[in-house]
């Protein structure tokens, strides 16, 4: 291993009661890259984010952030990080300057320093206009902007964004994609969490897929695109009858009979394609409609997670 | 600079923001200063003449009621405030900012330094007011300028123990009503205590709880250096109460505190 890990995690276990939350997970985030933790509510995301974080304890696992451990140097992780959580933390009965004002106070900057650097935040996160107001009369798009701002206001060398689009309108969660793309070419790192396949597909180097406490796959986007089914061609067709003598013709015994589609697996080849349509024409089988389907995050997520564990294991 | 400058620059950053809060959502603070004066009304205006009646020889060297009652309703400021801070921690704490402050390199208890010192400034703003309404209302005392500071310094050790054990309260309790009804204790304890009558005209159990209770002693001490009623060892009991319960408070805070974790 050449670059050097930002976050290294071994066997890392947390349970809550009797409630296990994270069954033995291992992450390794190199530095300047965007990891992205993806997975449904309850998976263990935010859970994994406050340990990392220093929030809360792990109950077992070896847990290094920027080289640091987190039980017995929690103080020089903190000194290295900025959290931007699900749920805001901002304080909401100063103004947007003046919680950015707390920020540089908290960082120990000088008057001067930390004036320039809130003015600076203020014009880059497009808050200037709003900066005298009280955070509670922000929108959301407002308050997450204002959020990772004071998380920015320190410099942190690695950042962890927990769920940082969830609730936001389109516009608004194009703008944070823009500024965590910023960053990433300033040479932080970024753990990403998120419920957004898109999202993940968007911004991050490597994925790794939580599910009830396990990770039940990592790599890259591409990689992870290429552990399911390839693609396929979907042809929609106008009764039900079409789609039975089609289903035949091409050799499918499973079709959708009440949806009238028809889905053939394909290399995704223009060859490939003409060869079913062809195919179609020479009995005359009149075809509504054809998409071709790459596969997505979503295939991923669904052959991943959605599937029944024991299928899962039996696949793993 | 050092770690103890870094915990002082800290704790004074956490009490600007805290001041701010007080000054936008005055709310809590006023009502922490509308009980103590409304009893002082009910009791002077309304109780006052068959109190001071059955009071008898505990009056001090005027006769007259208000000069018994108002050290006691002073004590009631401290009570009536703390139920504010114990509120307002509650609330503070359930705010995404108090997760963000544990996840940055900053002096760990700057947080709660920094409501204990907004608290106390609140509460003897709150007593100087209380004060200067008593004395409008015709509250005479006879104290020296050295026994004026010498009531200002047990107002302020009192204050002191009851904020760190509400800031304690807001810790504790999961909702803000919940915090509300602990702070309830330090609310209505001075009620039997010699806040409103002399212990001595209580019955026997009562009177045994009244006499060993922290406000008791609290309250004589003050009415001795305010209005010149013999002190005893009432002020070396009440230092016993106001240092032991700082501790407690302060023990059981940092506790809560660091064992918190938000969601």
């Amino acid at each position: 291993m050449n670059a050097r890990a930002a976050v290294r995690v071994v066997g890392l276990r947390k349970a809550f009661g009797d409630k296990v939350v994270l069954d033995g997970i291992d992450l390794e985030i190199t530095e300047g890259s965007v990891f992205a933790l993806l997975g449904p509510n309850g998976a263990g995301k935010t859970t994994t984010v406050q340990i990392l974080s220093t929030l809360i304890r792990a109950d077992a696992g070896a847990i290094q952030v920027a080289g640091f451990d987190v039980s017995r140097e929690p103080q020089a992780v903190r000194d290295t990080i900025g959290v931007t959580g699900q749920f805001s933390s901002v304080d909401y009965l100063l103004t947007g300057r003046e919680n950015l004002r707390l920020m540089a106070d908290l960082h120990h900057l000088d008057r001067r320093a930390g004036r320039l650097r809130v003015d600076e935040l203020l014009h880059r996160f497009d808050l200037v206009d709003a900066a005298g107001q009280m955070v509670m009369k922000y929108s959301g798009g407002m308050r997450r902007r204002l959020d990772l701002a004071m998380t920015l206001l320190g410099e942190p060398r690695i950042i962890f964004l927990d769920e940082p689009t969830t609730g936001l309108d389109p516009r608004s969660r194009h703008t944070m994609w823009q500024i965590t793309r910023e960053l990433v070419a300033g040479g932080v790192t970024v753990l990403l969490t998120t419920q957004n396949l898109d999202e993940a597909d968007q911004l991050a180097d490597r994925i790794a897929v939580l599910d009830q406490g396990r990770l039940v796959a990592e790599g890259t986007p591409n990689q992870l695109k290429r552990r399911i089914p390839g693609g396929r061609v979907r042809l929609h067709f106008r009764d039900a009858a079409a789609v039975s003598v089609a289903a035949r013709v091409l050799g499918r015994a499973s079709f959708d009979d009440d949806a009238l589609v028809l889905d053939i697996p394909t290399d995704g080849t223009p060859r490939s394609l003409r060869s079913v349509l062809d195919q179609l024409d020479e009995r005359a089988l009149s075809v509504e409609s054809v998409t071709v389907e790459t596969p997505d995050l979503d295939d991923v997520f669904f052959a991943l997670t959605g599937a029944p564990h024991h299928a899962l294991e039996a696949s793993a | 600079m050092s770690t103890s400058t870094f915990a002082m620059r800290d704790s004074a950053t956490m009490l600007r923001r805290d001041i701010r809060h007080s000054l936008r959502y005055p709310i809590m603070a006023i009502s922490g200063l509308m009980v103590p004066v409304f009893l002082l009304l009910l009791f002077v205006g309304v109780f006052g003449n068959t109190l001071r009646a059955g009071l008898g020889v505990a009056t001090p060297a005027g006769g007259r009621y208000i000069d018994y009652l108002a050290p006691g309703i002073l004590v009631m400021t401290a009570g009536a405030s703390a139920a504010a801070t114990a509120i307002n921690v509650c609330i503070d704490m359930n705010e995404g900012i108090i997760a963000r402050f544990r996840t940055m390199a900053i002096t760990r208890t700057s947080v709660l330094i920094g409501q204990v010192l907004s608290s106390m400034i609140r509460t003897l703003i709150s007593g100087a007011l209380v004060v200067a309404v008593a004395l409008g209302l015709g509250f005479r005392p006879t104290a020296t300028p050295l026994e004026w500071l010498a009531a200002a310094g047990v107002f302020a050790m009192l204050t002191l123990a009851l904020t760190w054990l509400t800031i304690a309260f807001g810790l504790q309790a999961k909702t803000p009503a919940g915090a509300n009804s602990l702070s309830l204790i330090p609310q209505f304890l001075p009620f039997i205590s010699s806040a409103f009558v002399p212990t001595a005209s209580m019955p026997a159990g009562v009177r045994w709880f009244a006499e060993n209770q922290p406000f008791t002693s609290i309250i004589n001490t003050l009415r001795g250096l305010l209005t010149g009623t013999p002190i005893g060892n009432n002020a070396v009991i009440a230092a016993a109460w106001c240092v032991g319960l700082t501790a407690v408070g302060y023990v059981w805070s940092r506790a809560r505190y660091n064992r918190y974790v938000t969601r």
